[in-house]
Formats: C-alpha cells, structure tokens, sequence
C-alpha cells in the first residue's frame, strides 16, 4: 500500500468525478451558511429557478450581523436587520434548519458545528467564510468558500476544486505556561508568513498538538487562513473521539462503533509524502503579540517593534504603513502602551477554555480605568456554560461587558467596534486596518494576554499576571 | 457567467503587497443587502469621511479613469473569503488582475465572475509593472486567446492559465451546469456512503 496523507484519505473518499475543465468534484458532508453570504446565494438560487439539494445536510446560522446586546432582536442593530430576515426567509424557502436569534443553539458557525457535533472526523465541510478552517480541529476537512461557490453547494452538495498541495507544520517541544495555541498559531504566521501556506492545505502534527485540547486546536486551525492555507487539519485522536462522543449530531449506537473504527485510519500513513514539511519548537516560545496590520507582523511580548522588514523598498514601504497606522516607533516595546478597549472572542478565542484562561487573570481584579472591556461567546451553548461555571459573574465584577455570542468586533459588522484612534486588544483573527472601525489599532493576542492588558490598562505579560 | 476574451483599458498600478479584501471592499459598504459595488472599491483610502474623492489616490486620478486592469502585490485578495471584493472590482470596469501571487479564495473568486486572474513569475512582473507605472494611464490590453499582456513601452508579455481555466473563461461556462452534468456520479457517491459509512449522510440533532 502507498502511504498516503490524511488529506489525500479525506479528498479521495469524497472524489465524485473529474470534470470537463479537469476540476475535481469533492462531496461536502455538512454546509453552514451564514446572513452575510446566504441571501446573495438565496437569490441567485431563486434567479436561475434551482433548488438547495440536500436540506438535510444544510444549516443557517446568524452570527456577523447579530447584535451581541443582551435581549437583542431583529432590530437591535439596524443594519443587520435585513441580513438577518433574507436568511430566516432563505431557510423556510428552502427548507433547512436554521439557529436563530433567541435559538438555544445560536452561535458562530464554527463553535456551534463542532460543538454540536455536526462536524465529524474525515468529513468534509463548507462554510463561505474563510475561517472554516476552525473544525479541523476535529479531523476535518473544511473549506472557506466564496458566495457563486456556496450557491453551487447549495444546488449540488458538491464542490468543483483544484486539488490543493499538502503541507505538514510538526510543532515539537512544550508549551511554557500561559503560551497557548493562539501564540503557537501566530509565531507560524510570523514565521513562514501571510501567504506562506498559499496553495496548501495544512496538517498540524506533533507533540505540541497532541498534547492540545480540541479547542486550543480549533484556535490553531482556525488562523490557518491567515498563512494564506486552503484549510487546516489535526488528525482525530483519543482526545478527539472522547470530546466528540455523545454530542447532538454524533452518531450512536452501532454508527458509532463503526464510525470509531474508520477514524482510527485517518490520519496520514507513516512515510506518507508533503509538498512542504516544517519543524517548529515550540518550547522557548513566549506569548505573542501583533504590532502591525497583518498577523505576520507578530513579535514575542518582550520583543520590541522591528526596525526593519526587509532589504528593499516596498519592505521599508511596508513598514512605515503599519507603523504609521499603528502609531508606533520602529524599536519601541509594546510593553507598556496603553490599551483602549478589549475584546475577547470570536471564532478564534471564544469558547470555554478561552474563558477560563481569561477568568484565571481577572479573577478578583477590576478592570482598569478607562478601559471598556468586552466578552462575547462564541456560541449562546457557551454563554450558558460559561454561567453555570460562573466565569460571568467573575468577569462582571471585574467590569467586563458580558455580551451574547456573535462574530461581534472581529468583523465588526454587527455595530461593536472601536472608535478611531483606539488601541484594542483583542482574541480576533484580523488586525487590518479599520477592521474592528475605522482608524481603529488592533493587536491580536490569547484570552489571557487581552485578559491581563484590560486589568493593566496597558500591553503587559500575561506571565506578569498570577492567577489570583 | 460573463466570458472574458480580453480587455483594454488603463492599468492601474498598486503594488503594495497583501492587499486584503477587507481594504478592497470594507465591511461596512457590505452590511447592505444590496451595496453600491463601484463604490465599494477601495473605499476607505479612496473617499474621505465626507465622501467626496481623495485626489491622490491612483483610481481617482484622471489618466485612470478608464480602468481595466488592477496591476498589484503579492498575495492581493488575502483575508475574508467575500466574493464582493471581485463585484467591486467588476462595477469599476476591472476585469484583469495582475501580480506575482494572488490569495487561493479571491482567485477562486475571479474564475467564478469572468474576471482573469494573471500571475507573473517576479522578474517578468517587476519589468510588466515598471511599463504599467511609466504609461501612467495608457491603454494595455489583456488578451485571454492569445495570452498576452500588451501595451506601451514593450513587447507583449505572454502568461500561463491553465487550459481548463482558459477554457471556463472563454467560454463563460456556468459552473453549475459543468457539476450538474455529474449528478447521477452525485447520487450514485450518496448511495455508496449511506450503504458504507451512513454517519456521513445524516446530519440528525437527537435531542429531537
């Protein structure tokens, strides 16, 4: 037998047929469409007379436009008002299953998919989002999509793709404590840069990923699009099968005997060949920060600005945008910068161990002065969580605004966001320029590095924070 | 979809590396059901908080009024996956892009709406950009059938496609219709994996 990736295993076991134009066909087991895409999709659907094909297989949720205040509605932030209508509409229209506003299961579609368990190991998935990636996490393989794409899932449950190249990133070592899978993801970033994984899909190995729960590896996969990666993977392991079992859409019974035997094939055979194989270790890594308007310009907490990108002038051109947009000096440390508003959450940091790590620093604190700071779950399953634990009461007391779960300040697209000139930060993905509004300053870090900056008041190390 | 044959036009050059979608169509024109697209387009550098034109910017400029090609950086169209970057793009008469890299998804984008994504190997780029910028505005055309880009200050410059895509462009194949030709492959792959591996076909919440 060839030894094969687990890529190759997953791709090959949902190969349809081979198009005229040479694309491949590849089955999507589950789609999740969310309000920004879906309408568009809806109405061109509607346009050209189709039909969605496998309702069955299909989801909507709302989560970028939702507003993220407690008893919200429709209305609450007008913007989304239509967004959030076109999608109840498109569900009911054509017949899926939709997580609505007030849904005990609402949430962004990649915590509620894994944490509904809807998403299974050697599965394929589609989102037209470009942080699909996030379900990995589970041995998954997961694909953004664009929004002509998600019209052509809907009619088909296929997608028509060019087969990406594999790439394996081997994270040795261990982590020191308060460094977590959030700071591993971005020192990739840093390392192999903004489009070093263009073209690829991404396997995560290694005694560093073994050792991560599954979601420390949804914050891992999910940032793999900022390396420029099609998707990211962890092949399912014990601790993969034992989270999943037991959740809403698992399979039971003798489906789950089954199923168990078939993922403990999928995962990439012994000598099995990549087009790109790297080593990181992982042990010296400190927590990460951003400083500049990509998730490449990432440095560890105690480094300080670089002074230099590069040898030519688009390099030097390239610095002095980000340093102008970020107001900041060339050599100067972030350490001690003060901060404006912080946001935990998102797809990328807002489920339960997300939290934890966060309540572990606020525990017994208050937020310092003049700092607004926020948390929005990533799914309602986790705000609930989240309560019986009684992590909001801990971060209430601390001075935290405890918001229903939304996509809120990542995108921004749902009314929070930052006013300009304001230094955030925040456990989103992106630090462009004016994501979270415009003029607004993002630096990307983990729950706990946002956590200790909202109780300094100002950039610090997490390591600086004990747990109370 | 729209065919694309080839195009003649200003190109524009912008070759700042890393162009993200979120800079080329903001959010915040997005959260309409139904955005001014030619707008959009790079709106936040291109308009100021009055919504009156920023005099420098390159497509404001008068040589560039008649764009056709958006000559830019490595990696243009990285970040959000939003097709409304290539709408964007489309409404501005831009139907050409080229760089030495473009993000996987936007590209995607591009081959699903008739617009021809070109890359050029970073040599052949640089001297092809350095023509762009020295025509400040003069025509060059993007010719799909012959695969060329061609204009003042040289000889046309040939680029590779692959044959499949050239094919989808040229033709404007709908790319439904190309999947649909499959659906019994399509249903004959359902009844194996429901015989085989059923958890994969069913997607049933048990709490209910």
């Amino acid at each position: 037998m060839v030894a094969r990736t687990l890529f190759q295993k997953i791709w090959e076991s949902h190969l349809v047929a081979r198009r005229i134009d040479g694309r491949e066909i590849i089955y999507m087991d589950r789609n999740i469409v969310h309000e920004l895409h879906g309408p568009k999709a809806f109405e061109k659907l509607r346009k050209a007379g189709r039909r969605v094909r496998r309702p069955d297989l299909t989801f909507a949720v709302q989560d970028h436009t939702i507003s993220s205040r407690p008893g919200r509605d429709d209305t609450t932030n007008p913007e989304g008002t239509p967004f959030l209508q076109a999608q109840r509409a498109g569900a009911a229209e054509f017949g899926f299953r939709i997580f609505d506003v007030g849904d005990p299961d609402q949430g962004i579609s990649h915590v509620i998919g894994p944490e509904l368990g809807m998403v299974l190991p050697g599965a394929t998935h589609c989102v037209p989002d470009s942080h699909a990636a996030t379900v990995g996490a589970l041995g998954a393989l997961s694909f953004g999509c664009g929004t002509t794409e998600l019209e052509h899932v809907l009619a088909t449950q296929v997608l028509a793709m060019k087969r990406p190249k594999t790439m394996r990133i081997n994270l040795e070592g261990r982590l020191q404590p308060h460094v977590t899978a959030k700071d591993v993801a971005l020192h990739i970033i840093g390392t192999i840069g903004v489009s070093g994984a263009n073209g690829h899909v991404v396997e995560y190995a290694g005694a560093v990923v073994r050792a991560m729960g599954i979601e420390a590896r949804m914050t891992l996969c999910n940032l793999t699009v900022e390396m420029g990666g099609r998707s990211g993977f962890v092949a399912a392991d014990e601790t993969t099968l034992s989270w999943l079992q037991g959740r809403p859409f698992a399979p039971t019974g003798d489906d789950w005997a089954r199923a168990e035997a078939y993922w403990r094939t999928m995962h990439s055979d012994q000598g099995a060949e990549f087009d790109r194989d790297i080593t990181i270790d992982c042990t010296a890594l400190e927590p990460q920060i951003t400083w500049g308007i990509t998730p490449g310009q990432v440095i560890g907490i105690r480094e300080s600005v670089p002074v230099s990108l590069g040898e030519d002038a688009s390099d030097q051109h390239a610095l002095t945008k980000a340093l102008t947009y970020m107001d900041l000096r060339a050599g100067e440390p972030l350490q001690g910068l003060k901060v404006d508003r912080v946001f935990i959450g998102s797809c990328t940091n807002g489920r339960i161990p997300d939290l934890q790590e966060a309540a572990a620093i606020v525990r017994g604190r208050k937020v310092a002065e003049g700092v607004v700071a926020m948390i929005s779950p990533g799914s309602t399953i986790v705000r609930r969580e989240a309560e019986a634990l009684g992590l909001d009461a801990v971060f209430r007391d601390a001075g935290f605004y405890w918001a229903e779960s939304a996509c809120s300040m990542c995108a921004g697209g749902n009314g929070d966001r930052g006013r300009p000139g304001e230094r955030v930060i925040s456990t989103t993905n992106r630090n462009f320029e004016g994501r979270q509004g415009p003029g607004v300053r993002t630096h990307l870090v983990s729950a706990g590095m946002a956590a200790a900056a909202a109780i300094a008041g100002s950039i610090v190390d997490v390591r600086q924070f004990p747990e109370a | 979809m729209q065919a694309f044959t080839k195009t003649t036009g200003s190109a524009v050059p912008m070759l700042e590396d890393d162009i993200n979608t979120d800079e080329i169509s903001p959010i915040q024109l997005a959260r309409k059901l139904q955005p001014d697209y030619r707008k959009m387009l790079f709106m936040r550098s291109r308009w100021d908080d009055k919504g009156d034109p920023v005099p420098a910017h390159v497509l404001n400029l008068p040589q560039f009024q008649n764009p056709a090609i958006l000559v830019t950086g490595a990696n243009f169209g990285c970040g959000s996956s939003r097709e409304a970057a290539v709408w964007a793009l489309l409404a501005n008469g831009i139907s050409c892009v080229v760089a030495p890299s473009l993000a996987d998804q936007f590209r995607e984008n591009c081959l699903q709406n008739g617009v021809l994504p070109v890359t050029l190997e970073t040599d052949r780029f640089a001297s092809f950009a350095q023509r762009v910028v020295d025509a400040d505005g003069a025509p060059f055309t993007a010719d799909l059938e012959n695969q060329t880009l061609s204009g003042p200050g040289g000889e046309p410059v040939p680029f590779a496609i692959p044959a499949a895509e050239r094919l989808v462009l040229l033709e404007g194949l709908d790319d439904i219709g190309l999947t649909s030709k499959h659906l019994s492959d399509i249903e004959a792959w359902e009844a194996r994996t429901a015989a085989t591996m059923p958890w994969y076909q069913c997607a049933r919440d048990r709490r209910l």
